[in-house]
């Protein structure tokens, strides 16, 4: 299904239809770096994850880490791509301070991934199919620091050489809402296979976004490149800039440049990149230094033997075998610490209780998304530092279900459970919080509340159906919300 | 192919060399002596010839995962023109 | 040259095994006559304190018999390998003062065997050239000089000063590297053993990379015992190196002696080229007589693409330079100007103006040229495409034959200045050594005779790919038959 709403920049001479596709660099989890033996580790002390390979120093050499080749295949078959079991490294040639060796090791003619792509969830049920071209693997450049001195530009090569994947889509975008789901959904799977860990402020996920503008039918108009932005929420501030930028010089009577910009969050802009002003001939050619990469069938089946359930077939599984509701399902498989947390739960659940998984899914699903996340995004904690388990969340909701406290008091109990860690039973036990469903005691509450409200029981009974909930809120306040409103309301029919 | 005096200063600053404006007439003439010399490959028909970017008939070793290398700054920086705070040091860039 | 630099590498060895004489004897003697010998500008750096403290250890290992073949052999290092600690220069003003903080995988293997540094030895600049006459540390002489005549002439190049200091016995070998004919045309120049062997042998790290598939680190010698005896301990599989290749090394030294008896011999037809000199094509007739005469099958071939080489390497080479040498910015190491008021750029430009020589240049622009937008097909893609016919037409005629013998290089040894205006002259000078390095396969130099003149020429053999021991075994039968015992005269003696 595609989106029905076509997203449009309005200009004078009629509406603008925008192109987007994007190139998202994704840091590699390894330890070491692409090509040599140095940490990959982020934050380290300036130049202190840095060998002498990846200093350029004079006659080093490049050596492949298998793992960074693993990682891009198990990527790429996630992606549901094209896998080249033969692929080769170019070196990339340009001029700059933080490029040690004058080049770039990337791969430029014949990529390790090709083809595939990625369903992008829009919301309200909307989807929409945006296609990968191809995924690569290259080094990471080192860090320039232009602000530490007046005169000059500080280098740290710390990133240099780290193994990236660079994943390039097809122009396949039509709006900023689904340039942000796409690198949305990206980020999502590469962090479910975990080969990268999507980390955009580390800068280990960042994307090339390229805009052009065109009237419907039309060719493709050409593009500006806005390299590296560093959010989802900034890459589609980029692009509503950018296309509105493209649209007023188009209608301006000018021509638009094909150039490199730059976005700048603070003004919400983009500007021309001057360093990246001349024409670019990267000269590439295949590394010298370096052989053909190849794998076998059994290296591939490995990689994907090696892949969890990807996040589409768990929405799936949650929706058909779970019976969720695609929206739920759709919110906890968006991240996998949540999906596994779900899961997790609805197992302790079923070993209490003995039902089935599709009995107590719905009410664990709610549970989770209303009660956990809620509380867990007011103190702003992952799931990963929830103070209540899988097994405590599963204890409580078992209270539910055998009617020892009601769904409200489930509530109260929660709330103590998240603020001191201890766990349902006992707090229910010393608050004294079970229910009364003794239906003794509540026939005597209900008659000394009949009698003592003549004047509303004559109304009831005169036709005042409303009045119903007015008795059984009183029986509530009388237990402290303790009694169990399926007798109470039995009980309340059988004596008005 | 004939190489003239914009070539060559194209050329030279994509290979970020200086050449002096009174020396691109000179190097275009040298450059074109040896590119016309080369001229004679095409006296071969190469159309269904794989080209050859290696000498070795061997396989990629690849590296283990491991952390093996680093924590070297000051070897790293040692022949360095230009250091400071552990950084290299070069002129101002603007971006 | 006394009577301890007058020994071949194999003879010292067993001299130091026996006692005649101790390591530390055997270095100052050679360290002596190098300082006797700069009027050849072999030696960029000499390293005497370094030398006498590695030969002291020798004697150590000596003295508790654990000592490897070389151990104790004081040799030159080309300046394009990288010494820890000690000024490695690759001939260019650009790695001014660089001194890595790394050894070589090659120097290292050697260190481990035992052998000694005399110094690091002169070479065109950044290995580019046939002459020695492009570094930035001045031009090299050759030790030979023609009868009669005091005019100096060059060693070849680019690895002239390692050729210069084993002619000259101020060294008892020296490493090489060999890109289009970097070792053995020198070698034949100045009348000495040099072997390129297969690429990926020796490995290339720590080695300043000029065209890195081309590349081939190698040795010097003043005989093939010699030369096989450096091989041995230079060559073998380094991790460090994607391009090395994981088979075992054999004792190339043991190999030796066998005899071409029954072997075939290629004699490749397009060797012969135009206007090539009386004197050697003359020798080159000895040489397959001599292999004929000692029982080897004489079969005339064909390597139809060979003068298609020169130009195909004209091109892959500066192309893979270009990049290589990119890395020379002035960021982290060597020179660097400053411009006032200059960005980066301008950093870059002025620095690679001044670090760089003007046969450099020329290779980075043609390189850059080569490379560039629109032209890759036509240059590089095409030139890589030939590559292959080259390296398929040894695969056929291997089939065919053991080895092939061939003149070394098309003339001897000329007078500095001679070729200086005209690089395309200049690079003639590997039109019978390119090949092999296109192709990767193994080839040694070997001295033959001299000319008219009284100059050093040698012969080429070029083996199968990792077979450098038949390459060895059909060098020793020419240098057993030549039995070529001239020496030049001392002329450059204080």
């Amino acid at each position: 299904m595609n989106t029905d709403k076509t997203y449009t920049v309005k200009g004078v001479t009629g509406d603008w239809e925008i192109v987007v596709g994007l190139e998202v660099h994704a840091q590699v989890i390894s330890n070491a770096k692409l090509f040599s033996g140095a940490s990959a580790a982020f934050g380290a002390e300036p130049n202190a994850n840095v060998s002498l390979v990846d200093a350029a120093m004079p006659g080093m050499l490049p050596v492949i880490n298998g793992e960074c080749v693993r990682q891009a295949v198990r990527t790429g078959l996630a992606l549901g791509a094209q896998i080249n079991k033969w692929s080769r490294f170019d070196r990339k040639n340009y001029f700059y301070a933080d490029l040690p060796q004058g080049y770039q090791i990337s791969q430029f003619q014949f990529p390790i991934v090709g083809e595939g792509e990625v369903v992008v969830d829009l919301g309200e049920g909307r989807t929409k199919t945006v296609g990968i071209e191809r995924l690569h693997l290259e080094q990471d450049a080192g860090k320039s620091l232009h602000d530490q001195h007046p005169d000059a530009t500080y280098v740290d090569l710390n990133r240099s050489g780290v193994a990236l994947m660079e994943i390039v889509s097809k122009p396949d975008m039509r709006s900023p809402e689904e340039a942000g789901a796409y690198v949305r959904k990206l980020r999502t799977i590469l962090r479910y296979i975990g080969s990268c860990d999507g980390n955009m402020e580390e800068g280990s996920m960042r994307a090339d976004v390229n805009v052009s503008v065109r009237k419907s039918g039309d060719p493709l108009g050409t593009r500006c490149e806005i390299k590296n932005v560093n959010s989802m929420r900034f890459v589609m501030q980029a692009i509503e800039y950018e296309a509105r930028r493209q649209v007023d010089i188009i209608e301006d009577g000018g021509m638009i440049k094909q150039e490199t910009r730059l976005f700048d969050p603070n003004k919400g802009e983009t500007r021309s990149m001057r360093s990246k002003e001349e024409a670019h001939d990267y000269r590439y050619f295949p590394d010298p230094d370096l052989l053909p990469l190849e794998f076998d069938d059994a290296f591939m089946t490995d990689a994907k033997a090696s892949l969890p359930e990807l996040p589409d077939a768990k929405k799936i599984r949650f929706t058909e075998s779970l019976g969720l509701s695609g929206y739920n399902a759709s919110v906890l498989v968006a991240e996998k610490e949540n999906a596994d947390y779900f899961e997790a739960l609805l197992a302790e659940i079923v070993k209490a209780t003995g039902k089935g998984e599709r009995e107590v899914a719905k009410q664990a699903a709610n549970w989770v998304i209303s009660d956990l996340f809620g509380h867990l995004n007011k103190s702003g904690a992952a799931i990963s530092d929830s103070p209540v388990s899988p097994a405590g969340g599963a204890e409580l909701l078992k209270l539910i279900t055998d009617g020892v406290i009601s769904g409200r008091i489930a509530k109260d109990v929660f709330e103590i459970m998240y603020e001191t860690g201890k766990s349902a039973a006992a707090i229910v036990e010393e608050k004294g919080l079970q229910q009364v469903s003794d239906t003794g005691e509540i026939e005597a509450l209900i008659d000394q509340i009949i009698a003592g409200n003549p004047g509303q029981v004559a109304a009831y009974r005169g036709g005042k159906d409303k009045l119903f909930g007015f008795f059984v809120g009183q029986v509530m306040k009388a237990t402290g919300g303790k009694a169990n409103p399926q007798v109470v309301n039995k009980l309340l029919r059988k004596k008005l | 192919m004939s190489v003239d005096k914009d070539t060559v200063r194209r050329i030279a600053h994509l290979a970020r060399v200086q050449v002096a404006e009174e020396k691109l007439d000179a190097l275009a003439g040298e450059m074109n002596n040896i590119l016309d010399w080369v001229e004679q490959l095409n006296e071969l028909d190469v159309t269904d010839v794989e080209p050859m970017t290696s000498a070795v008939e061997t396989t990629l070793h690849w590296r283990e995962d491991k952390v093996t290398d680093g924590n070297k700054a000051e070897d790293v920086l040692a022949n360095a023109p230009d250091a400071e705070y552990g950084f290299f040091s070069v002129p101002k860039v603007i971006e | 040259m006394t009577d301890l630099t007058r020994l071949t590498i194999a003879g010292a060895r067993d001299g130091l095994k026996k006692g005649d004489f101790s390591a530390r004897e055997l270095t100052s003697a050679h360290i002596a006559e190098l300082e006797a010998a700069r009027a050849l500008n072999a030696y960029i750096v000499e390293t005497p304190d370094q030398a006498l403290r590695m030969a002291d250890k020798a004697d150590q290992r000596l003295k508790e018999g654990d000592a490897p073949g070389l151990c104790g052999i004081p040799l030159a290092i080309k300046d394009l390998f990288c010494t820890e600690g000690v000024l490695s220069t690759a001939g260019s003003h650009i790695l001014n003062g660089f001194r890595p903080r790394y050894e070589s995988t090659v120097t290292a293997n050697l260190w481990r065997d035992g052998a000694v540094m005399l110094g690091k030895v002169n070479m065109d600049e950044f290995a580019m050239g046939s002459s020695n006459e492009h570094s930035h540390y001045g031009p090299v002489k050759n030790p030979w000089r023609a009868k009669g005549s005091d005019q100096d002439l060059v060693p070849g190049g680019s690895s002239g000063g390692s050729a210069a200091s084993v002619a000259a016995h101020i060294a008892m070998g020296a490493t090489g590297t060999d890109t289009g004919g970097s070792i053995r045309q020198p070698a034949a120049l100045t009348g000495i053993v040099g072997m390129k062997p297969t690429y990926g042998r020796c490995s290339r790290w720590g080695v300043v990379a000029f065209a890195s598939s081309l590349d081939h680190p190698g040795p010097f010698g003043r005989t093939v015992r010699d030369t096989a005896i450096m091989l041995g301990s230079m060559a073998g599989y380094d991790a460090k190196d994607s391009t090395s290749v994981n088979r075992p090394v054999p004792d190339y030294e043991a190999g030796l002696g066998k005899g071409v008896k029954g072997m075939k011999i290629g004699v490749p037809k397009e060797y012969r080229t135009d206007g090539m000199p009386e004197e050697i094509d003359a020798l080159w007739q000895k040489g397959i007589d001599w292999l004929r005469d000692q029982g080897a099958e004489i079969v005339v071939v064909s390597l139809p693409h060979t003068k298609y080489a020169l130009p195909a390497y004209y091109i892959v080479a500066p192309a893979e330079a270009s990049s290589n040498l990119a890395r020379y910015d002035g960021v982290r190491y060597g020179l660097r100007e400053k411009v006032d008021g200059g960005g980066l750029d301008d950093m870059y430009e002025a620095t690679r103006a001044a670090g760089f020589g003007d046969e450099v240049k020329r290779r980075i622009l043609i390189g850059t040229y080569v490379l560039s937008a629109g032209y890759y097909d036509a240059y590089y893609l095409k030139a890589q495409k030939v590559r292959t016919l080259i390296a398929n037409d040894f695969h056929s005629v291997f089939k065919k034959v053991d080895a092939l013998l061939t003149p070394t290089a098309p003339n001897a040894a000329f007078p500095l200045g001679d070729k200086l205006d005209d690089p395309l002259a200049m690079y003639f000078n590997d039109v019978f050594t390119v090949p092999a390095n296109l192709a990767g396969v193994p080839a040694i130099s070997v001295p033959a005779g001299l000319t008219g003149d009284g100059l050093p020429l040698g012969l080429q053999v070029i083996g199968k790919a990792f077979d450098e021991e038949t390459v060895f075994t059909v060098g020793q039968a020419i240098e057993d038959a030549a039995d070529f015992t001239a020496k030049p005269e001392a002329w450059w003696r204080d």
